[in-house]
């Protein structure tokens, strides 16, 4: 067992865990955060989606040992003071999910998207979200409510 | 899946790195960003019995000018390899294909050491580090020793870097000036390199003066065409010349056969693909 301490959601947490323990089972199984979901074994869905230091990362793609003195945020970290975030807003009113499932690593990914590109093409939308799949909606939606949590399409 | 047990060492120097390697040797196994590593681990196509994870060792971070070459460390990671002003003016071959290695997410904890320590031939960084002329440095128990980009890929997943040794940067010549293009072709999106052409130009005039080109996945390892290289000196960028050059790409190559398409398809795409790359690297 390894002793770590991170913070999770703005509060400070820490276990004894298996090195092998993956962040995303931290997550869920010893945190109850289970707004972040798994949804492949290969690392490609990016259901699993959160932010590590400000950055999107696949978090069953990351030990917890590894996030071990980091930062982490999850779909559960995002609303403030009982306000959605606003991709969390706009995925709502642009209808941007189906089943949901892709939904919690699709926001945390579109969250990152638009803090490197505030104001994205439909194209640069498209293309950061290339790590993302979603087995229902064909995109479209998801790209749509994106730009609207951007103020709308540039050009 | 998730891994089998293993103990975690974090070492936070290169030597507590090497000297844990030289302990466990067979039985451990070196993680970088892990984000070939834990995939393989959860399938339990790998199951070390230690792990010893770069991460902590700053020293393996960064990128710097060294007179005439850009030096990289092993563990800058990609999305900071894709935003480095000296490679976009030094080395722009690799800022533009690393921008279409696997996808934001992995972007952020994969590495320019790890994806080229790993050397799977459909990996993206390979082919314009060849193309480049980078240097490898590895170091060992009996300190440092660097090896040409020519003799540092073997194999599939098989590199110059030895059981006991880590690679620790990379250096790459100066290419200041260079025009350059990645051509990655995929079926899907954040898909491995069915094949791509990475090539990187200097022009005078409109005339081609030198070239260099790296094919990924057109065999084993990454290969140069150097027979299209040799064939571009001194012709003007229009369609015909480079067209005509680009169609020996696929001499000496031993491209794959898969579901993704057959040797033969593979041949045909790098004479394609080297066409369009060499045009949109030759553009002012
Ligand atoms: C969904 C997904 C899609 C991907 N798509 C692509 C793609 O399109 N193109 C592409 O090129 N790559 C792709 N990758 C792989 C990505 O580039 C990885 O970042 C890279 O292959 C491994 O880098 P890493 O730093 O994560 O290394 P790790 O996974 O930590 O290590 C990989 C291997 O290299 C060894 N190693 C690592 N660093 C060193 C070192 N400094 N010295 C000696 N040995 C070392 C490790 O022991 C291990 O065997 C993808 C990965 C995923 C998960
Ligand atoms: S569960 Fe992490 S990428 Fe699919
Ligand atoms: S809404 Fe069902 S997978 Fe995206």
């Amino acid at each position: 067992m390894t002793r770590i301490e991170m913070t999770v959601d703005g509060a400070r947490v820490s276990d004894d865990v298996e090195p092998r323990m993956l962040l995303v089972h931290y997550l869920r199984e010893k945190l109850g955060k289970t707004g972040t979901l798994v949804g492949c074994d290969t690392s490609n869905c990016g259901a699993c989606t959160v932010h590590l230091d400000g950055h999107s990362v696949k978090s069953c793609n990351v030990l917890a040992v590894q996030a071990a003195g980091h930062e982490v945020t999850t779909i559960e970290g995002l609303a403030q003071g009982g306000d959605l975030h606003p991709v969390q807003e706009a995925f709502h009113d642009c209808h941007a999910l189906q089943c949901g499932y892709c939904t919690p690593g699709m926001i945390m990914q579109s969250v990152d998207l638009l803090n490197d590109n505030p104001h994205p093409t439909e194209e640069e939308v498209r293309l950061g979200l290339e790590g993302n799949l979603c087995r229902c909606t064909g995109y479209h939606n998801i790209v749509k409510a994106v730009l609207q949590a951007a103020g709308g399409a540039s050009s | 899946m998730i891994p089998a047990q293993f103990e975690y060492l974090a070492p936070t120097t290169v030597e507590e790195a090497l000297s844990a390697l030289a302990q466990h040797g067979d039985d451990a196994k070196i993680m970088a960003g892990g984000q070939s590593l834990l995939p393989v681990m959860r399938m339990r196509l790998n199951a070390p019995d230690y792990v010893i994870d770069l991460g902590g060792i700053d020293s393996l971070r960064g990128i710097r000018e060294e007179g005439d070459t850009i030096v990289v460390g092993a563990m800058t990671r990609h999305v900071d390899v894709g935003n480095d002003p000296l490679l976009a003016e030094h080395a722009a071959l690799i800022s533009r294909a690393v921008v279409h290695l696997a996808d934001p997410q992995v972007r952020h904890r994969g590495t320019f050491g790890g994806a080229l320590a790993h050397a799977d031939p459909a990996g993206d960084l390979g082919g314009p580090a060849l193309a480049l002329g980078a240097q490898f440095v590895v170091t060992g128990p009996g300190g440092s020793r660097t090896v040409a980009a020519d003799d540092f890929f073997e194999d599939l997943f098989t590199t110059a870097v030895g059981d006991d040794e880590i690679l620790t940067e990379v250096r790459i010549p100066k290419h200041t000036g260079w025009g350059a293009h990645y051509e990655k072709f995929v079926r899907v999106a954040h898909q491995w390199s069915i094949v791509a052409v990475g090539a990187t130009v200097r022009m005078d005039g409109g005339t081609i003066a030198e070239a260099r080109i790296g094919l990924t996945n057109m065999g084993s390892t990454p290969l140069r065409a150097r027979a299209v290289e040799d064939a571009l000196v001194g012709q003007p960028a229009t369609e015909d010349a480079v067209g005509e050059a680009a169609q020996s790409a696929a001499e000496g190559t031993n491209p794959p056969s898969d579901l993704n398409g057959d040797a033969d398809y593979r041949r045909h795409l790098a004479t394609v693909l080297t066409r369009r790359a060499v045009l949109a690297a030759a553009q002012p």
